[in-house]
């Protein structure tokens, strides 16, 4: 039920067209049935959303009880404060280190570590990196986030990696956990932020936890992949010299998994990097409250900038990361020239600190932000009628159709249908997980709320997957198309969330159709990707076969590539929509309403705290709904952004 | 290995040292890591002021004038938190928010953290007089006298209608932390409108310009003191008239907001050892104008808030030399 069996994708066949009929006849009839019901129960058994519920009182009450008793209870006193203290004095400590290297030691330091992991080529990239970090004018709030997202990394691969490898070793565990994490995965990040604020109090503290939980779950998986790659020969070799099990894992397995476990601190630390900038919302200091504050002055130049030093930060620890994971060889001198170059940049960083000014000097600094702004007034002031007509075709064309008949139609319908349509593309065990949830979600009492919030990730996701699926055809057929697009692919998937709501909302003003936009721009990259990537496995002898047997470029790509490509097709389909619900929810920012709305006012506001938490387990049901539902994917690895090198 | 086992020392020394101060949630060891970041021009002696900057210019004119006086007059280190209001209130429990320089009304939350936790104490009045209200371009109250009375707000619904707001009229709201009764009072009022949520304070001003300047029907919150005022006309739309109590349960609100008169709050730990910093933001207070002011260069003439904060400190020194400490 949990994972799905390993489905080989159907060759592609000529003879199933005999059965034609009775394939298609059967969803003809479901869908027939389901416009009758809807016919004939419209507006009954329909859920009316109720701020007054019980259960929102109810949770409300139970926040209360917490905030009575923080600093009372014994759970809070001997376990809750002490895991906030601790974490906040890690964050602390990292920041005070960060901060007394001084801006030219951090940048020697970073330039020695590329280095050390990748020679000459990553030492540059570190070194221009960071300092282009402090030639955009964000040096200090940088150093935040840079420490709050080794904070987060640091106490991920700390409990990460030992569940990691326990997960390796035994098949068990493995069950047990790898739903959770599937479950921590989909969750979008905003639904949490409302329990933890709960126990450890708004702060870096938080912030950390909140990261952490994001960033966990590829430590955790990557590492008991690498665990379960380890060669059984050698294991077995190790164990008949009478090596221990402590001497086996120490010596033999951690060693051969090495490489394969830096690849899972490369994807902890993106995964850390994409949510820091949103735990702002929560006190953390850092680039995230620059972009909040931008966000609050609707100045896209402000929300971009710190957005593109965010992505300097992902560049440098990813390029520094990966090229650690990969095995150097060399002798003694090889050795000493890669610690001897780290020592040198280091030192002479750290040597300059003093010397130089306390702070990044202004004078290096370059102002971007106006000339961006200058653009978008311009966009703003001559597009005008095309956006509106724009947000106005898709809001009365789209949305609000659909948005009323998910509203009018009867509870049941909508749950019995998502069960049958499921059972259909990924068979009965997601079939039932994904209707109970839905079924949660009325149980919630939000209902209304979540069906305005699918309206909108189903619309976005169909123009995020129709994008990206001609962007990915497009890219696999022509290889100067590919080489275009990958740079900008990059650098939309390593910015920030946050930072893609502003030139949506300049230009489509607030409202859903802004969400939509930003969830689409956040999204799309990942679904090309996917596609291309599936096409491109289509072995060149099909290929070549279905191209001698006369097929027209037409015909070899509905007929032979997408067909044969239909795993990481599914596997792309599931990933926007995951992506797109992550989204649309932080479009809540920006007036998107529904579910993120009541998420972001149970933050803010004391007495709808109760409809803000329910609201967040209500995403995370939405979550897991979508997901499984589109889960036909086989063999999903790391659903978490993927960079495929 | 080696690493791991080096990160866990770490963690182990990090969480022993925690565990000595013991876990109750009040933070001592507050600014621990600014004080050390700021070395800059020897400020960092008399210590670190914790703001929290709440999400409208109003509010961020008066933080802008009062941590510039603390910085260049008294020495302090001032860190700005930028918080929405109810999590800056928990701020003062939690340690991360010393002083909220614009507080309008949050009576329940004065209850909670004054009275009961006893974490927090107000500081006076600001001098600012608050309104709160809804608001309409002053076109549509040429072109429909009688809007300006709730009465007739539903005459006029169709108006409003967007693609937001479920075939009814749109009412638009800002930021879903600032204060607001409008669902309340759109249900007891008995009205067939829609809030809508702009997000933020920005978007409530590009709808109001917009609405002005192309004749665009608009009704929003809107509040005083607001440097917009100064640019565009709106007019207030009459709810029905605000008495002692009569909001005293949000659910069932049916009538206009109270007039605030705005204030400060700071926790109870910097009341007790804040100094020449508690006295200075005890003793601020200035006008409406002088607000919108500051918030003006901010916001329309491109200057920091540094830089709008100078310029009115260098223009008004009898006002400000009056909240020094003695």
């Amino acid at each position: 039920m949990v994972s799905a069996p390993v489905q080989v994708a159907p060759p592609v066949q000529a003879p199933a067209r005999v059965r034609r009929l009775p394939r298609w006849a059967g969803p003809v009839a479901g869908v027939v049935a389901v416009v009758a019901l809807y016919i004939a129960f419209r507006g009954k058994a329909v859920l009316p959303h109720d701020d007054d519920a019980a259960l929102f009182h109810w949770l409300n009450d139970a926040r209360d009880w917490v905030d009575a008793n923080r600093n009372s209870s014994p759970i809070f006193l001997y376990v809750v404060n002490y895991v906030r203290l601790g974490v906040s004095e890690i964050y602390t400590a990292i920041q005070a280190a960060l901060v007394a290297l001084g801006w030219p030691g951090l940048i020697g330091l970073a330039a020695g570590l590329g280095w050390l992991a990748g020679g000459w080529r990553i030492g540059l990239v570190s070194l221009a990196g960071f300092a282009g970090v402090g030639v955009l004018g964000f040096w200090e709030a940088s150093v935040d986030t840079l420490a709050l997202t080794l904070a987060a990394v640091v106490l991920s691969l700390l409990f990460g990696i030992p569940l990691g490898i326990w997960a390796g070793r035994s098949p068990r565990v493995r069950r047990i956990v790898t739903p959770v994490l599937d479950v921590m995965q989909i969750m979008p990040t905003f639904s949490y932020l409302s329990p933890i604020v709960l126990l450890f109090l708004i702060g870096p503290a938080s912030a950390t936890i909140a990261t952490m939980i994001y960033a966990m779950p590829p430590a955790i998986r990557i590492t008991a992949l690498a665990i379960q790659r380890v060669p059984g020969v050698v294991v077995e070799a190790s164990e008949s010299l009478g090596a221990t099990r402590w001497q086996t894992l120490r010596k033999v397995r951690l060693p051969l998994a090495l490489n394969t476990i830096m690849l899972g601190v490369n994807q902890t630390i993106a995964a850390a990097l994409s949510m820091v900038p949103l735990v702002a919302l929560i006190a953390a200091p850092g680039l995230g409250v620059d972009l909040l504050r931008a966000l609050a002055r609707v100045n896209v130049g402000a929300a971009l900038v710190p957005g593109v030093a965010i992505v300097l930060i992902a560049i440098v620890l990813d390029r520094m990361t990966r090229s650690a994971a990969q095995r150097r060889e060399g002798g003694t001198r090889a050795r000493i020239v890669r610690w001897g170059g780290f020592a040198v940049l280091t030192g002479a960083g750290l040597a300059l600190t003093p010397v130089l000014a306390q702070e990044f000097p202004e004078q290096w600094q370059v102002q971007i932000i106006r000339p961006i702004n200058d653009v978008v007034s311009w966009i703003e002031a001559n597009w005008y009628t095309f956006t509106g007509f724009l947000n106005d075709t898709v809001a009365y064309g789209l949305l609000n159709p659909l948005q009323d008949v998910l509203t009018s139609a009867p509870w049941w319908l909508v749950t019995l249908s998502v069960l049958a349509f499921a059972w259909r593309v990924s068979g009965p065990g997601p079939a039932v997980v994904a209707a109970a949830c839905l079924g949660g979600v009325a149980a919630l009492g939000l209902w209304q709320h979540g069906m305005e919030t699918l309206t909108i990730v189903l619309v976005a996701s169909v123009i995020t997957i129709a994008v990206g699926l001609l962007l990915g055809v497009a890219a696999a057929r022509w290889r100067w198309f590919a080489a275009g697009l990958r740079p900008l692919l990059d650098a939309a998937q390593t910015m920030p969330s946050f930072s893609y709501l502003l030139p949506a909302v300049a230009l489509f003003g607030n409202g859903r159709f802004t969400a939509i936009m930003a969830s689409f721009i956040y999204a799309v990259p990942v679904v090309a990707r996917l596609v291309e990537d599936g096409l491109r496995t289509v072995p060149a002898t099909v290929m070549e076969a279905a191209k001698s047997a006369g097929s027209t470029n037409r015909q070899l790509l509905w007929k032979v590539q997408l067909p044969m490509a239909r795993g990481s097709l599914l596997l792309a389909a599931n990933q926007g929509i995951v992506m797109t619900l992550a989204m649309v929810v932080i479009g809540a920012l920006v007036g998107a309403g529904a579910l993120g709305y009541d998420v972001v006012a149970g933050i803010a506001q004391q007495e709808d705290y109760g409809k803000g938490l329910a609201a967040g387990v209500a995403l995370v049901l939405l979550g897991v709904m979508l997901d499984r539902i589109t889960q036909g994917a086989n063999g999903r690895r790391s659903p978490h952004k993927k960079r495929n090198s | 290995m080696k690493k791991l086992r080096l990160i866990a020392g770490v963690l182990i020394l990090g969480l022993s040292t925690a565990a000595c101060g013991g876990a109750k949630v009040e933070d001592d060891s507050a600014a621990a890591p600014s004080a050390s970041a700021a070395g800059s021009a020897g400020a960092s002696a008399a210590g670190t002021v914790k703001i929290a900057i709440n999400g409208w210019v109003g509010y961020e004119a008066n933080a802008a004038v009062v941590s510039y006086l603390l910085e260049h007059e008294l020495g302090y280190k001032v860190e700005k938190v930028t918080l929405a209001e109810e999590p800056s209130w928990q701020g003062m429990e939690s340690g991360d928010i010393d002083v909220i320089l614009e507080n309008w009304g949050h009576e329940d939350l004065k209850k909670k953290y004054i009275e009961e936790k006893k974490v927090a104490v107000e500081a006076g009045p600001t001098g600012n007089k608050g309104v709160i209200g809804w608001y309409v371009p002053e076109w549509m109250v040429q072109k429909y006298p009688d809007i300006t009375d709730w009465k007739n707000l539903n005459k006029y619904a169709d108006l409003f209608k967007t693609s937001e707001s479920d075939g009814k009229g749109q009412l638009l709201d800002g930021d879903p932390s600032f204060v607001t009764n409008d669902e309340a009072l759109v249900k007891n009022l008995k009205l067939d409108y829609k809030v809508v949520y702009a997000g933020s304070e920005a978007a409530l001003i590009k709808a109001a310009k917009q609405a002005s300047d192309q004749k665009k029907p608009l009704l929003m919150y809107f509040y005083e003191p607001q440097w917009l005022f100064n640019q565009v006309k709106l007019v207030k739309i009459n709810l029905p008239e605000w008495t002692e109590g009569c909001d005293s349960d949000p659910k069932k609100v049916a009538c206009d907001y109270p007039p605030y008169d705005l204030d400060k709050i700071v926790s109870k730990k910097f009341a007790d050892t804040g100094g020449k910093a508690y006295e200075l933001i005890k003793n601020f207070q200035w006008t409406n104008d002088d607000q919108n002011a500051v918030a003006d260069d901010m916001t329309n003439n491109g200057m920091s808030a540094e830089d709008a904060a100078k310029k009115w400190v260098e223009a008004n020194p009898a006002k400000w030399q009056a909240w020094m400490p003695k």
